[in-house]
Formats: structure tokens, sequence, C-alpha cells
């Protein structure tokens, strides 16, 4: 049977099957939604580049911070790691393509309808969602505008989306599996993912089950959250972060897949502590179901539950602690060279750390009286998220798109888009851990006069971190368009069954399974 | 196709496990809703009072000592009516039952109805204060401009811990004009 290759013009992209494609096309869609959410991003850092209000109206800055969080937490980050996993885990497992490729199709394509009801809120009646990424009722039952239905839906259907990706992904990592790659000789960044997918499908029903409670409060008098009517706003909170808290791992596990897929490549020594890591990323995973009261400290809860989730909070720090000396003993010694893929990944390790630091100091319950909602919380998020998360995609995609598409990205280029980035996020994001402890609170369109210098810096820093990611779409256009080719190998003997295929990857490979040893 | 090396778990079994694991996990946040209320009667945490009468067993009076109850009265945002306490504050022994009362007028010009919510502070000692009769057990119906003075009576448990010097009752009251039907179902279920 000859290869017809892919189909021509749109239809290919409509209905295709292949993993290939789905993958890129996640990659594509996540990229335009870091865009869309940077966007959200700078309005927020140019209103609150001086104190007084200058550009927005307060109503309209909290569609923005809701919208950034939103767009970046279900549009970004977890669309993106998706990609990653549709375009390297068949490839990785020796496998020709996912379990469920029309299902995989179908999972893709109801995110940009999604996305597009999301971000129409914000012209309708009332405006769109003004009440953070984390919803909390009543001010998203009782007080929230008309649009809020619309972003119900659109919440049930990106979990839809998340759901049927990950059975997909769980199918396709236990039943396709090329002969001879038993569990433990599964790359690192396939675990991730596998553990990632279980998370997923046992809490994004938990966030479904949370945005229909408010449907219901909303549209057909119920009280889950009322207490008039004997419900309870707190029981919110406990639903949502039941989600909540496992969700911040699911956008940080494929990240550590990612960095143990690069530092050893680059550092020419194997990954220290293969089965060490496989079992701290399960613990993660396992404690990450029962810490989600440490986002509470402050509703009111009795002893004994501050107690509990601060012990088992501070806990996670250790199989995490785990993975970062894994990382760095994996560099010990070995022969190292700093391509823009490991230049992302090094910064990762170091500045999730730090990241992960902060979070160690809100852990603390009765220090978080002092921390919660203030821009110390915000600086922690993002430092895990901003060089965890996004600079873990960077890597994985300079890493991987000579594999991709066939040509080599400007190395020079690639070195100026990481250290913009990085001296950009650092300038947006370091300043606030001191004015978050200064006492400046979360989520307000103007603040007092005494954290004006540090607001300014900040500003500055993420208007030049934000148009160095524009200066990433000209890389990856530019990379994509033409280039030096790249070999098979692309890198210095990295290690993976997506390394033995030819670089740009063939529409179908591994038709037949390859021998693993 | 590729093969295995141990046996794979047929394709449609593991999706259908996969897709059970989806639905249960969906009933497990609803189920969350009388899970807690669980959690707090099995461990006695969260500090919620008895929203049915208590009826009170013949116990002896501890005049040892004496705990200071305190009363606190609150609108929510959008309730109109004048609300407050007879008095803020009486001293009581543990096992001794008294009573008082709460003034509530309808200052507005139509029908309403009104809901207080109880909470006690600190929350470990609602375990032991005992409400064998209160407004907050029932919605309160006022036509414009009417007032009412409502009964509460309580008991302070003998058990209770010899270090809560002082318990604060608060009651906000909430406008349930629109919603009543379903307040009153909601809370004599629980």
């Amino acid at each position: 049977m000859g290869d017809h290759g892919p189909a021509k013009g749109f239809g290919r992209w409509l209905f295709t099957t292949n993993h290939k494609d789905i993958g890129s096309m996640y990659l594509w869609f996540s990229f335009a939604m870091f865009l869309l959410g940077g966007v959200f991003a700078l309005v927020i850092r140019a209103e609150l580049f001086q104190p007084g209000l200058q550009l927005v109206e307060p109503e309209f800055f909290n569609q923005m911070t809701t919208m950034h969080g939103l767009v970046m937490v279900f549009g970004a980050v977890m669309p993106a790691f998706v990609g990653l996993a549709n375009w390297l885990i068949p490839m990785m497992v020796g496998a020709p393509d996912m379990a469920l490729p029309r299902m995989n199709n179908w999972s893709f394509w109801i995110l940009p309808f999604a996305f597009a009801m999301l971000a129409s809120t914000l012209f309708m009646e009332g405006g769109g969602p003004n009440f953070g990424w984390t919803f909390y009722a009543p001010l998203s039952t009782t007080y929230a505008p008309p649009s809020v239905t619309y972003f119900i839906f659109a919440i049930h259907i990106m979990g839809a989306s998340s759901i049927m990706g990950s059975i997909n992904i769980i199918a396709t990592i236990l039943n396709m599996r090329a002969p001879g790659m038993t569990l433990m000789k599964m790359p690192l960044f396939v675990w991730t993912w596998l553990i990632t997918a279980y998370l997923l499908i046992a809490v994004m029903p938990v966030l479904a089950g949370c945005v229909t409670m408010m449907l219901m409060d909303i549209h057909f008098g119920t009280s889950f959250f009322s207490a008039a009517g004997g419900g309870d706003p707190v029981l919110f909170q406990h639903v949502f972060w039941f989600f909540g808290h496992p969700e911040v791992y699911i956008m940080i596990l494929p990240a550590f897949g990612v960095a143990s897929a690069i530092i050893p490549t680059f550092a020419r020594k194997p990954l220290f502590g293969y089965a060490s890591m496989v079992y701290a990323t399960a613990s993660i995973a396992f404690l990450s179901f029962i810490v989600w009261a440490h986002h509470m400290f402050t509703v009111g809860m009795p002893i004994a539950g501050e107690l509990f989730f601060m012990y088992a909070t501070m806990l996670i720090a250790v199989p995490t602690g785990v993975k970062v000396f894994n990382w760095v003993t994996t560099m010990f010694r070995g022969s190292m060279t700093f391509e823009t893929p490991m230049l992302f990944a090094i910064a990762f390790v170091i500045l999730f750390t730090i990241g992960g630091f902060s979070g160690l100091m809100l852990a603390i319950a009765p220090a978080d009286f002092q921390y919660h909602d203030t821009y110390f919380v915000v600086a922690h998020f993002h430092y895990v998220l901003v060089p965890g998360a996004i600079f873990s995609i960077f890597a994985a995609v300079y890493y991987w798109l000579p594999k991709w598409c066939g040509n080599m990205y400007d190395e020079r280029l690639g070195k100026a888009h990481f250290w913009l980035s990085f001296v950009g996020l650092n300038v947006t994001f370091f300043p606030m851990h001191f004015v978050g402890l200064a006492g400046m609170p979360r989520r307000i369109p103007d603040y007092a006069l005494q954290f004006a210098d540090f607001n300014q810096i900040a500003s500055m820093g993420a208007f030049l971190f934000g148009f160095s990611q524009v200066f990433f779409l000209f890389i990856v256009i530019k990379t994509i368009r033409g280039g030096q080719k790249a070999t098979d190998e692309v890198w210095d003997n990295p290690e993976g069954l997506e390394w033995t295929v030819p670089s740009p990857a063939p529409y179908h490979t591994f038709t037949t399974p390859p021998a693993v040893k | 196709m590729a093969t295995e090396t141990e046996t794979a778990t047929p394709l449609r079994t593991l999706v259908a496990r996969l897709l059970l694991v989806t639905v249960g996990m969906f009933g497990f946040g609803f189920a969350l809703v009388p899970l807690y209320d669980l959690f707090c009667d099995v461990t006695g945490l969260n500090g919620k009072t008895n929203t049915e009468a208590f009826v009170p067993v013949a116990e002896l009076i501890d005049t040892s000592r004496q705990i200071t109850a305190q009363f606190v009265a609150t609108n929510n945002e959008n309730m109109q009516w004048e609300f407050r306490p007879e008095v803020f504050k009486v001293k009581v022994h543990p096992g001794q039952e008294i009573e008082t009362t709460f003034y509530a007028r309808n200052s507005s010009a139509k029908e309403m109805i009104g809901q207080a919510i109880p909470s006690v502070s600190p929350g470990r000692a609602a375990a032991y204060f005992h409400k064998t009769e209160c407004f907050c057990f029932n919605q309160q119906i006022l036509t414009g401009g009417e007032a009412v003075d409502m009964p509460l009576k309580f008991i302070v448990d003998r058990d209770v811990p010899d270090n809560v010097k002082t318990i604060t009752l608060s009651y906000t009251l909430f406008d349930v004009t629109e919603t009543g039907v379903i307040a009153v179902d909601s809370l004599a279920s629980r």
C-alpha cells in the first residue's frame, strides 16, 4: 500500500487523526493563547505602571486579571503540554500513533471553539468573567455578570478536552509500547505524562462538578454556596482547590519530564537516579491530593486542619528536592555545552527552585496569614509557572523542533530569546516578592504610593518579557521556513527512540515496532 | 501493530475503566457536599451549631464556673431590616438553660422573609452550645413595618472545656423572599 501522504488544504487539519498534525495544532493554538494571555497581562502591567487609574476602569481591569489567568492556565500551558505529548509520546514508546486517533482530533478541535466563546464574553453585555481565575462563589454566582454561563460552558468543554486527551495518553502508554520497553525503561517525559494523565482524569471531573454546582446556584435556585439557603461559600473553595491543587502539579510534572530529557543530553551523562525520579514524581502526584486547603489557610479552619495541611504541604518539598538534586547531580562532572534548550533547562532548575522556596514560606500556616492574597503569592506562582512551566515548553520547542520540521533554529537568536526572557521575567516577578511582603494586595487596579517604584520596575520587565515572546514567534517561523538542515540525531548522542527516525519525522513513524534492548 | 512485552488490558476495557473513573470523580465532587457534613460530625471540627431544637436531658447546673455568652446580629448586605439582640452579653453556668430575645423589624413597605444563619466562636465551643429554641430554625415572615421579638433558648453543655471563657453567637440575617421555599427544605433536611 503506497504512502498517500497527508491530505491537502484545510481539510487536512480539520479531519486529521495523525498525532504529529494534532500535536502541531495544539502547539500553535497554545502559542496564540500565550500571546493573547500576554496581552491581557500587559494591560494589567500598563495600568499598574503608575499609581492612580490611567488606562482602564476597575471593572475591566478585573476582567483582564481573570482572563489572563484562565487563558494562560487552560489555553497556553495545558494545551502546550498536550501538544508535546501528542508529538513525542508515540515516537518515544515506538508506537505508530495515539491509541484513539479520532478522539484525539476531537480533543483538539473543541478547544478553539471553547476559547472563542470565552474570549467573546469580553464583548458581551456586562463584560467578561471578572472574578479571578479561581472564580470563588458568591462573586462568581450571585454577583457575576451574565456572561458567567458562557464561562461555565467553556470550562466544561476544556475539561472534556483534557479528560479525553488523558484517556488517550494513558491508553497509548500502557498498551502501545514497543516490545522490550518495560515501564521502567520509558523516557521520563513519558512517565511524567502518564502520572499527569491520571491526575487529570481524577480532578478535572471535580472541576466540572464545581462549575455545575455554580450553574445550578445561578439558574436553578440551589444553594450549594449560599449561606442564606443553608450552603457555604467555603464549600466552593474546598471543591475548587481539591481540583486546583493537583491542577498546578498537572502544569509542572510534564515540565519535569522535559528537564529530565534535555539535561542528560547536554551534560553528556545519563540521568542520575532514574528510579528515584519515577518514585518522586509519583509521590508528588499522590501528595498533591491532600494539600488543597493550603490555599485556604485564612478561611477560619480549625487548628487541626491548619496543621495537617501545613505539614502535608511541607512534605511535598521532599520528593521535589530529590528531583532537583538529581538534575544537578546529572550535570556534575558532565561534559557540558550550553545550547538554547540547555539554557532554558538550567534556568528552569534554578528559578523553579526559587519559586519552590517561596511556596515553602507560604506553606507555613501562621506566616501565610501575612502573605495570603498579597503579591507575595503572585511572585511565587509566577516563578513556578513562568521559568517553570513556560521555560520547559520553550526548552522543549528548541530541543525537538529540528526533529519536527527538519531545520535547525538559529542558535544566536535562540540564545538572545533566552537572555531577554530571563532578564524580563526576573525584573517582572522578583520585585513582587518585596511589595507583597510590604503588604500590597493582589488583584487591585491601583495601589498605595509606597508600592509605586517596584511596580514600575515590574511593568518594565513585563513589557520586555512580552515583546521577547514575539521575537520567539519570529524565531519559530524562521526555523520552520528554512535554515540549516538538521541531522536525524540533531544533538550529540541523545537518548530516545525519536532520534532514530529522520528529521523531519516522516508523517508515519514506527509503523512496525522497533526493537528495544 | 505494536505488541506488548506483558499482557495489556484490551483497549476497550481500559477506556471503559478510565471513563468510569471520570464519571466516579464527577460524582465524588457532588458527594463532597454531604461528605463534609459527615466529616464535621465525626471529627467535631468546623463548629456548626444544631439546626434542630436540642432536647435537654435534665442536668445539674455547674455553679462553680461562669461563661460569658455574647450576641452579635448582622444584616447581610442586601437585608434592610432592623436586627439586634435584646442584651449583648449574659453570664451563664454550664448546664443552665438561658432565654433571651432578638428584635427584628421589617422596615420596608412590603412583606419579606428573613433567614438567620448562626455562627459560633470559638469553633471548638460550637459542639457544646445547644439551642433548645431558636428563631434560626425557621424563616421569619414579616409584613411591611412589622416588628417581632424572637426567642432564643440555649444551654451551654457542662462538658465545655475549662479554657472556654467566652462564647460569641453571631447571627447574619439574609433576605430569602425570592427563594423562600427552597431554603426551608434544605435546612430541614440537614
